[in-house]
Formats: C-alpha cells, structure tokens, sequence
C-alpha cells in the first residue's frame, strides 16, 4: 500500500482541545442550577442576531440574558459552558420517532394504522414512546424538539403532537398533545384492488365526504337552542349528537383549531391539497411537497408554510422530481419552510435534521437561512415560537452546542441543553 | 517539418483554454492536457499545492507542482483554487435497475448481474455528479449467493460493453456476491436458521471443490472433463483466488462466521457493511480481511444495524483493518459518497485513511489499484474536480474525468440537474431493496414505496 501522508488546513489540535474544555464542563448532567453559556459563536436566530463571543444566562430553565461578553458578565461562581457554537436547540418539525423504533419490528412500529383509511381520532400520545433509542439518538446531535406523530401513508392517519426529547413519560416531554392531524393525498395513501382509496380522485372524494360529515355534525352539536316565540311555548332544544372522536377531531380542523397536515408530493397531489383547503377554509400546512417548486405561486398566494421533506430524501416513485435546491427556492419565494427528518422504513431508520439542513445550506439556501428552517421557522409553522427556536429572554433554554460550523460534516454536536439541563454531551 | 508551427499553435490553444475551467467543447483524443493550479491530493503521496496534473490518451502521464514540464501541443486548463482528487471507487452500488438471482434457490452463481444492467438508467448520472468512476455493481443481499458482481466505469454508454472494465486477457471483471445473517433466511428453498445457510454455502463450495479436482485431473485427460456447469465453473474462479466474493454481514456473529468459512475454504473476500465490525476488529485484522463500510445517518431499520456506529471506522482503522466505503446506492445517494468518508472523519477517522477509503483502498479490493485509486503516472486518468476540501458539506464536485474524458460538469444545465434533483432527474429510476418486501407488516408501508 502506498503511503499516504494528507494533510489538511483544519486545526485538528485546537478543536480536540476546545472539545475536552466542554467535556468536563458538561460533567453536570441533571444539573438544573443557573447556567451560563459562552459561545465564540452565538446564532440567536432572534432579533440580536448572531453574536461574536456572546453569553446566555439561563434561570429556573429559561433564558434569562443574551448578548455580547462586553455587555454580560457571568456571576463569580456561576455554572458556565463554553463553546465555539451554540445555536437554538434544534426543532424538528416533522418526524415519526418514538412511534417508529430503531428495530423496526412490530414491537417498535406504531406510527401508520392500516385498519382503516380516515381515523384522525388516533392520538399520539397514545403511541409515543419517550425512552425511545432513536429519540435520545437526534437528541445527541442537538435536537430538543420534536413534532412527532402518525406517518404518512393512509387519507387522514392520525394526530401529532409536540415534545421535547427528553422525559420518561409523555407527560414530562409534552408541549402540544394535540398539534396537527395527519393527512395523505397521494400514491402512498391508496390501496390496491377493490378496497378505497384506489384512485386519486377517489381518495378527495372521501376526504369531501368526511369533512361534509363534519360540518354537519357541528352544525347539530353546536345549533343554538330554538327562540321561544310569541305564539309557542319554549320547545325542548333537540338532544346533541352522541360524541364521534372522529368528527370532534375533523369538527377542530375545521373550526381552525387545529392545522390539516397534508403530505403530497406530486404537483396534482399538492394541487388537491390547495383545492381542499379553499373549500373547506382549514388552516393547511403542506408536509414533504417534492414537487412544490413547480407551484411556487400557487402556495404562496394560499399563504401555506412547507415542512419539506429531508434534503436527502430518496428520489422514487412520487418523490423522483425531489430537488435539494426546493428550500431555497420556496424560501426566496418568501414562504415559510421547514426541513423534516421525515419517515424512514428502513435504513437509515430515522433521518437527522442537522444532516438535512446541511445539504440545503450547500444548495443554496446558505447557512443562516438553513439554521432558520431547523429552528425559528419550524417553531413558527408549529406555533410554538414563543418557546422555542431562538435564543431569547424569557424562552426556553434549549440550546445546542457545536465545536465548528454546525453544517460541516465534520463538526460535532458537543452538548445539548433542555430548560437549563445537559441531556447529551458525548461528542457526535 | 517545420517545427514553428506546432508550437504558435501550442500558445493558441493555452491561451482559449485558460480562460476558464467550464471549457466546454472536447479535446481532441491525443492532444496532451495539464490542469494547473490546483491542490492535488494524490492519495500515493502528500498534497501538492498549486499543483500540475497532465493527461494524455486516457493516462495520467505527470504529477507535480507548478514546474512540471508541460509538452508542447498540450491544452492547458487552470484550476486555480480547486482541488483535484482522484476518481472515487465505490465497492458496493445496485445502480442500473439490475436484480441477480431469482427466487427459485438461495445459491446461484451462474447467474450475472452484468446481463441485468440499464447503462441509461438515470442513477449512472448520479454516480459520476458524485465524483464516483469506479463501481462494483451488485446483486442484492437476499439470497445466500445472488450471483457474480460487475466492476464498470459510468463512461456514459450506450451499452453495457462500453462500462465493463476488462481484465488482461479481455474478460469482464467481477466478484461473486455473497451474504449471511437475516436478509438471506426465508422459507425453503431458502435457510430458515444461520446454522442452515453455512451449512449450505459449505455443501455448495466442497461441490465446487469437487469440481475443480475433475477439472484437473482431467488436465492430461480431456476425455474425463466433467460437463460444464456456470455456477460450478463461477465458484472454481472463486476458489481460484481470481473472482473476490463480495460479502454482505452485518452483525459480530455473522462476521465471525464469514471468517470461518473464508479460512475452511480459502477464497479471497470482502467484508461488507459490518455494521457490528468495531466488536471484532482485532479479530478482523487478524484475518487480513479488508472491509467495506457503509456510514448511515442512524442506527437500526433492521435489527442486526441496530448498533451500527459512525465510530466504526475509525476502530477498524486504527486496528489496522484495510478499510473502503461504499455507496449501497439506493441504501445511501451516490452523489454523497463524500460524505460518507466525511462522517468517518467526524467519528475519529483520520482524513487520509478516509480519503484512501473512498479511492485506493476500494480499488485494491477490486484488484484495480494498478490502473485506478491514486493520481499517478500510468495510471487512468480517472479524477474530480473540487471546489474546495473533499470533506466540506460546501464542496462541490465541479467535473468529474475518466479515462481522460469529462463525464460531468456541473455547470452544464443537464449535469446540474442530475447533481441537484428536480424534474425529470429521477424518472427511470428503481428503488432496489433487496429484500425489502420480505421484511413485511409495517416496514413495506414505506410512504416512498408508493406504486406509481
């Protein structure tokens, strides 16, 4: 074997040394004391900006202060941290993991219930499983937040929910229990032989169907009782309708309670996904949207944000026209977006956002804006931005740490920080 | 002859050619061509900066710095700023929408993977926007022996004659694909058990033992030849040390396995994927058997990748195992394979095994190091053109070369596509899973998996 003797540029020496600074910096795991934060590099992906050599103070797990060294000083004694990059943990703003397992057998596979095509009465955090490996395992490369829930692949799968990766139980990872129901317009959501949805028109048609069912419904549950008038006693109001899960959750995406989250992928898919919307005023966030660059000005004119598919995602079947340049170009369109780690059934089994919005970042959405769709405008299009997905007073103090450019292969997550406390600080 | 001529013509050319590196039009076949200015990672030596790489019929005739003597007549391209590496050489691609053996038996090497290739499949494309010249196309892990491997060069077609890589005497080369653990058990004629599939790899190999020993006696013999047979006469090749069985293991155990049949039976092999490698990596390199690694971006999927690790690598390197990465294309993208070795150097790899990974180290395991892997005189002139250091999410493969020839430039409006995605980039393409169907239940309700 010829001997090989590369050299390159990057000061490996220097970024080991800052990394063993953290790691016994990081040695207080579970510890929730006060906590400051020096990053060389501070994305506060708020209105400061990004600051060079900035300070977070963090209190009782929220954000107390951020700025400038000059203008901070960290209290004698303080618990403090020091980094070469911190950013705002990172929001995934759509995943299946902790429903979907890393084994991939029964045992771990709750995110897609094939028993029937409608049933948006299936919660989440019925089938969300905390200690789930693959959640710890996002969770080490700085995501704090995940919108997880039922996948796509049947019309309306499902609800979603919000949770920090952390927690034993549900309960202690929760911020939303209810976010979004889950839709599917597309190939992947139509059955074979004579069971429906077989066609693609066929799938919209049950879909008008059931929110026509919905409508209905609430407008019996909800009928004002009838007026007394002068020449009839007060009659007794009609009884309500018994409960029905399934139109209460429909009855919530159509009161605008509740955003319709629908996959398609395919120009006519998200096409229907538009058409549906419009005749039945729900609130519509598009989910993976492949071909959406070719509807540029249809959904921006709708005024509806994008969760897109990983970057990286595979090119088959409804998802071969996927482009690694669509964030940037719905992004320049001036529409909302989102980069997802998506649903895997296979290898890899989850995908890692960072990894995702790396690849957007080199194909022309540029860093900042890539960080943007990982963090601020994920938490926006989840509505949840008061919390989470920037670094500011007041906010949740759930920030990820890096010993380099957080995009470049070769960087490494050095910790990750939810509400004050460290739940990753192995390199990675 | 008048010598003058040659030479005002010499000056002619550099000058339009210098002009930029999107040079389009192609040169003529024996004009001599030096790209100069770049940073050149030879991989057989250390980096040249501001270095002098020169071409000439499909070989690479120099390597050097800024002083490399350019002959008269040469095109010369500037490539100030970029840096030139050599071709990658992925082990392990299902590109070409290819299959192997069929369902009828678990163990067939007859059958060829090279009578199954697309040469205009779409996903060819892909492999050259990711800097990829050297493959090993596959059949899949689904059976015990799925049949015999393909080395191509994505030359671009149009027919499969015009990608094989051809040995000395004229033969298209290739490995025989091998695998154990749960992608190859099933229901019969399939193993049900692992114990089951090594006893039936073993029965097929003293078969062929068998067969090699009627072939030689009947050397002084003709009359005692026994009938020809294609899988017999594949897996004489495989004991004969000249068709490298191309492994498919994943966990410790399995790995183990393959070892000990290796060892019983003497053939040359290659480990693939090893997703449990980093707990046998001493044992591995006791073997002196090379890996071929795949990094995915998480664990599981399936129950023996559950503990795969990104580390894996940079164990087995500093165990001293001979290490190459591998695509797996549709398991990973082609146009990422830099990545891959980048995310063994996030792990702890060092960047110059990580670099050997994806070149030199692929090319030795195909027996190809003499023509392929490193950027040195001889050699082909398979190399990329970067815009900045191969582990960098921001790099971008600008051209890729083959023997002499551009197969990519990303800034040609149809390469781009390819390189991006977009509409119409992906339309022939076949997802190949293997064994994807047999995993059953939740796992084929795949959302990518719909039936258009």
């Amino acid at each position: 074997m010829p001997t090989i003797t590369v050299s390159f540029r990057r000061s490996l020496a220097a970024a080991a040394a800052l990394t063993a600074t953290l790691a016994c910096s990081l040695a207080s795991a579970g510890d929730t004391s006060p906590l400051a934060i020096r990053a060389r590099t501070l994305h506060t992906m708020g209105p400061l900006g990004t600051i060079e050599n900035g300070v977070i103070l963090v209190r009782d797990g929220r954000i107390e202060r951020v700025g400038p060294a000059s203008e901070i000083t960290v209290p004698g004694g303080m618990r403090t941290i020091d980094a070469a990059v911190a950013t705002p943990g990172l929001v995934d703003a759509r995943t299946v993991v902790g429903l979907s397992g890393i084994y991939n057998i029964p045992h771990d596979q709750d995110q897609l219930e094939r028993s029937a095509p409608i049933q948006p009465e299936l919660r989440a955090i019925d089938a969300y499983n905390p200690r789930e490996q693959l959640v710890a395992y996002v969770r080490s490369f700085g995501v704090t937040t995940i919108h997880t829930g039922h996948a796509p692949g049947e019309l309306i799968s499902g609800q979603t929910c919000i949770v920090k990766t952390r927690g034993n139980t549900i309960e202690e990872a929760l911020i939303t229990p209810v976010a979004m129901v889950a839709a599917t317009v597309g190939p992947s959501a139509q059955k074979e032989g004579a069971k429906s949805p077989g066609t693609r028109a066929k799938a919209i048609a049950m879909l008008r169907e059931e929110f026509l069912k919905a409508q209905a419904y609430l407008a019996h549950r909800d009928a004002p009782p009838p007026a007394p008038t002068a020449t009839s006693a007060p009659t007794a109001p009609p009884p309500p309708p018994d409960r029905n899960l399934r139109l209460e959750m429909l009855g919530r995406v159509l009161k605008k309670e509740l955003p319709l989250l629908v996959t398609a992928n395919r120009a006519q898919d998200i096409a229907s996904a538009l058409r549906l919307a419009e005749e039945f005023k729900f609130t519509l966030i598009l989910d993976s949207a492949a071909e959406s660059y070719l509807l540029v000005d249809e959904i921006k004119r709708a005024g509806v944000p994008v969760i897109l598919h990983p970057t990286m995602w595979r090119a088959v079947g409804e998802s071969e026209n996927l482009s690694m340049e669509t964030a940037s170009t719905l992004r320049k369109a001036g529409i909302l977006v989102a980069i997802q780690s998506g649903f895997e059934a296979y290898v890899p089994k989850t995908r890692v956002i960072l990894f995702e919005a790396a690849i957007a970042a080199a194909n022309g959405l540029g860093p900042q804006a890539a960080l943007a769709t990982i963090t601020i405008d994920a938490a926006r299009i989840l509505g949840i931005q008061g919390r989470v997905g920037s670094l500011e007073p007041g906010k949740d103090a759930d920030i990820a740490l890096y010993n380099g450019d957080p995009f470049e292969y070769t960087t490494q997550c050095v910790g990750t920080i939810i509400e004050g406390e460290v739940v990753s600080d192995t390199p990675r | 002859m008048n010598a003058s001529i040659p030479k005002l013509l010499s000056v002619v050319v550099a000058t339009l050619a210098i002009a930029s590196l999107a040079w389009q039009s192609a040169p003529k076949p024996d004009v001599p061509i030096a790209f100069r200015g770049a940073t050149i990672l030879p991989v057989s030596g250390p980096p040249i900066e501001n270095g002098t790489l020169l071409i000439e019929k499909g070989r690479i005739v120099g390597v050097g710095a800024a002083d490399l003597a350019i002959p008269t007549g040469a095109m010369i391209v500037d490539v100030q700023g970029k840096t030139i590496i050599p071709g990658l050489v992925d082990t392990h691609s299902h590109v070409g929408g290819i299959s192997g053996a069929d369902q009828s038996a678990s163990i067939q090497p007859g059958v060829r993977v090279i009578d199954s290739i697309n040469p205009r499949d779409s996903g060819f494309h892909r492999v050259v926007a990711g800097g990829i010249t050297t493959m090993n196309i596959m059949p899949g892990s689904g059976h015990l022996l799925s049949g015999q491997t393909t080395y191509v060069k994505p030359r671009g077609g149009p027919a499969i004659d015009d990608l094989l890589i051809l040995d000395d005497a004229g033969r298209p080369m290739g490995g025989m694909k091998m695998a154990n653990g749960t992608n190859s058990l099933g229901q019969p004629p399939f193993a049900g058990s692992r114990a089951k599939s090594a006893a039936m790899v073993r029965e097929q190999f003293i078969r062929a033992q068998e067969y090699k020993k009627k072939i030689e006696a009947a050397r002084d013999h003709p009359e005692l030849k026994p009938d020809r047979d294609l899988g017999l006469e594949a897996l004489v090749e495989v004991l004969d040390g000249t068709r490298v069985v191309h492994h498919h293991t994943h966990r410790s155990d399995d790995i183990m396995t393959v070892l000990r049949l290796q060892k019983e039976f003497g053939f040359r092999v290659v480990l693939h994927h090893v997703s449990e490698a980093w707990k046998v990596a001493d044992e591995i390199a006791a073997a002196k058997v090379p890996c071929s690694m795949i990094l995915v971006d998480s664990p599981g999927g399936k129950l023996e990748a559950s503990e795969l690790k990104l580390e894996s690598a940079a164990i087995l390197e500093k165990a001293g195992v001979l290490i190459a990465f591998h695509t797996d294309d549709w398991i990973t993208d082609s146009r990422l394979f830099l990545r891959m070795a980048a995310l063994g150097v996030r792990a702890g790899m060092s960047r110059e095994a990580a670099l050997a990974a994806l070149t030199i180290n692929g090319a030795r395991m195909l027996d190809l190091d003499r023509r392929v892997g490193t950027l040195e005189s001889g050699k082909d002139a398979d190399f990329v053109i970067l815009s900045g250091d191969p582990f960098s999410v921001y790099t971008k493969v600008e051209q890729t070369w083959i023997e002499g020839k551009k197969v990519f430039d990303r800034s040609d409006p149809k390469d781009h596509l390819y390189a991006t995605g977009g509409y119409g980039a992906g339309h022939d393409q076949s997802p190949y899973f293997c064994c994807f169907g047999r995993l059953g239940g939740q796992a084929a309700s795949a959302s990518q998996e719909g039936q258009e």
